[in-house]
């Protein structure tokens, strides 16, 4: 009986290491022969094959899903994945040479830089797209013509008090404020802490959500409702909500194409970024897929909501690509 | 002398029989709430998704045009993750069970390990993802593939089919096991031509169970990093996918209303996916049922 279990044993362990040794055997020798192949192929009007691995934050994983769209309709050996970890959790698996390429909605932060640094990746920040943050308020809501950054700030800021519309500037009904945010671990969260909040805690009573359209939901609801997230949310419910003008010194500005393509609506428009690791972009195929990206993702990100970057900053990406191959 | 006191009798009679038709009622009410809550559900679901799910919806890859999005790729990668996850656990999840109901001394180590079976299977799935993320994909340096995830996956619903498939090893009467001994056969012969055969309803029904749970989770999965677009499907398990609850929830967090009826879409292929897997287990557990 003894033996039978000793033999049990070492067939599940043997098992196991044969198992781990033919994992990443596999993924390499897959990996080798394609890119033995492409080497004879650099030209990039040529068929293209490998694989671009792609993570990062949901916020830009619909300008990425439409640039792989596109691009696998010219290149349809590439196999191009995205996932949607999150812009911190991109980076986590960028740092741990899992992807090429990285997501993000807000620039990387200095502990994710030395990460990478450590682990001897070099990488490339191009911005992708603009995101307007549209600071919304219930379509019942007729007091709120506008509000200034430091509004924001008395408004979003925790301070200990119950808050009230009539604390904010006088002649608003003497109501309770009902707080609707991105969850902390968004980056649209973190670029409001970043821009409004100042790294101060968020409101207690704030309802948190890691899902935009459950915020939508709860402004629509509330006549004392007060929620902000990202501008194609605003976008696709503009008849239920109602926009706050935001005035940062130089009058009140709406958030529109127009506005936040311009930078004219600060301080919350946002620039979207992608990380490239440097180098990837020696693979034809990862070369190929980030100068298809930034050619085309002016289009294609007002396409699914976002606003595109003036056209300058596209080319001069595109310059930088250029050196860096 | 009166055995029974005829007046208390009818004083009583109203209220018992009151009680009688109210928890007769309480518990109609209950059943009836339930089946409410899901008919709104599916009704919504329904009525959302219906007009979506077609042929070219099973058949084409994610896009940014809802017309033309489909789940494809999320369906395929179900499926070859279900190729994973049921011999894993069926194998692991039935051979632990086994162990432990007819080999295993009862002692106190014995229960100790029973009672942490018991409780990883309420350890939050989230906290399996990022196991599996350390484990699988890094460690062992699986990657984002059918294999890590399917591991990974196995790992959550174990518990489960090994608690049930244990109670339903347990139920077999151990009249049974007598017999087989009495006949001259091995402890090996007699789980595997007596045991096994009595306890397999028990078993699958336990197993399906734990499997339509692994199809439906969405969090240890997202932990992993699972890729959510890919326009290819995976060759061999140590390929990247996706899985359909990541493409629901994707879906579902848009903010245009039509990849909301996508979601719904989506939702209605998964209900049929279970369906379907549990009838096949239904069926098995029928046919066996029938010879004890």
């Amino acid at each position: 009986m003894k033996n039978y279990k000793k033999l049990a044993l070492s067939a599940l362990i043997t098992g196991a290491v044969l198992l781990t040794a033919c994992g990443p055997q596999e993924g390499t020798s897959g990996n080798e022969s394609g890119s033995n192949g492409n080497k004879a192929s650099e030209q990039s009007d040529q068929q293209l094959k490998g694989t671009v691995a792609v993570d990062g934050s949901s916020t830009v994983f619909p300008i990425m899903e439409a640039v792989v769209e596109e691009y696998n309709m010219n290149q349809p050996n590439v196999k191009v994945s995205v996932g949607m970890s999150g812009t911190g959790g991109g980076f986590e698996a960028f740092a741990a040479g899992e992807t090429d390429i990285s997501n993000a909605s807000r620039p990387i932060k200095d502990e994710e830089k030395a990460a990478l640094e450590k682990a001897g990746i070099e990488y490339t920040e191009f911005e992708i797209a603009y995101d307007g943050l549209s600071v919304v308020v219930n379509k019942d809501n007729d007091w709120v013509d506008y509000l200034t950054v430091d509004d924001l700030k008395k408004i979003w800021v925790e301070d200990g008090t119950t808050k009230k519309w009539s604390d904010i500037r006088d002649g608003w009904p003497e109501e309770e404020i009902k707080f609707y945010s991105p969850g902390t671990d968004s980056g649209t969260f973190d670029y409001f802490d970043e821009v409004v909040l100042d790294g101060q805690p968020i409101v207690e009573k704030a309802t948190l959500s890691e899902d935009d359209n459950t915020l939508v939901t709860g402004v629509t609801g509330d006549k004392n409702a007060i929620g902000y997230f990202g501008y194609a949310y605003y976008a696709e419910n503009k008849d239920q909500l109602k926009v706050v003008p935001i005035d940062n010194g130089n009058g009140a500005v709406e958030p529109t194409n127009e506005t936040v393509e311009s930078g004219k609506y600060t301080p919350l428009s946002r620039p979207l970024y992608i990380y490239v690791k440097n180098e990837s972009l020696s693979k034809p195929e990862v070369y190929d897929f980030v100068k298809f990206a930034l050619e085309n993702a002016g289009t294609l990100s007002e396409e699914v909501g976002y606003v595109s970057l003036p056209k300058e900053k596209y080319d001069k990406a595109l310059s930088t690509l250029e050196d860096l191959k | 002398m009166k055995l029974i006191d005829q007046e208390q009798v009818i004083r009583r009679m109203k209220p018992r029989l009151f009680r009688n038709t109210f928890f007769k009622y309480l518990f109609l009410l209950a059943t009836g709430l339930c089946l409410i809550v899901l008919a709104v559900l599916f009704g919504r679901i329904f009525i959302q998704g219906l007009p979506y799910l077609d042929w070219q919806f099973m058949n084409s890859l994610p896009s940014r045009k809802p017309e033309e999005a489909g789940i494809y790729t999320a369906l395929n990668g179900t499926i070859w993750l279900m190729v994973v996850v049921v011999p894993v656990t069926m194998i692991l999840g039935v051979g632990a069970a086994i162990y432990l109901e007819e080999y295993a001394k009862k002692n106190r180590f014995t229960t100790f390990i029973q009672v942490n079976i018991s409780n990883l299977a309420g350890v939050p799935s989230v906290v399996y993802g990022l196991l599996g993320l350390t484990l699988f994909v890094r460690t062992f340096a699986f990657g984002k593939s059918v294999l890590a995830a399917g591991l990974t996956m196995s790992l959550l619903v174990l518990p489960v089919i090994i608690v049930s498939a244990q109670e339903a090893i347990r139920a077999v009467p151990s009249s049974f096991r007598e017999a087989s001994y009495a006949m001259g056969a091995t402890k090996w012969t007699t789980i595997l031509r007596v045991v096994l055969p009595a306890s397999l309803p028990g078993i699958l029904t336990g197993s399906i169970l734990a499997l339509s749970r692994a199809i439906g989770e969405t969090a240890p999965l997202v932990v992993l990093g699972i890729p959510l677009f890919l326009a290819f499907l995976p060759n061999s398990v140590f390929d990247e996918f996706t899985a359909l609850p990541m493409q629901i929830y994707n879906w579902t967090s848009r903010p245009q209303d039509e990849f909301h009826a996508l979601a719904a879409a989506g939702i209605i292929v998964l209900l049929a996916l279970l369906i379907v897997m549990n009838s096949v287990a239904i069926m098995i557990r029928n046919k066996f049922s029938k010879r004890y």
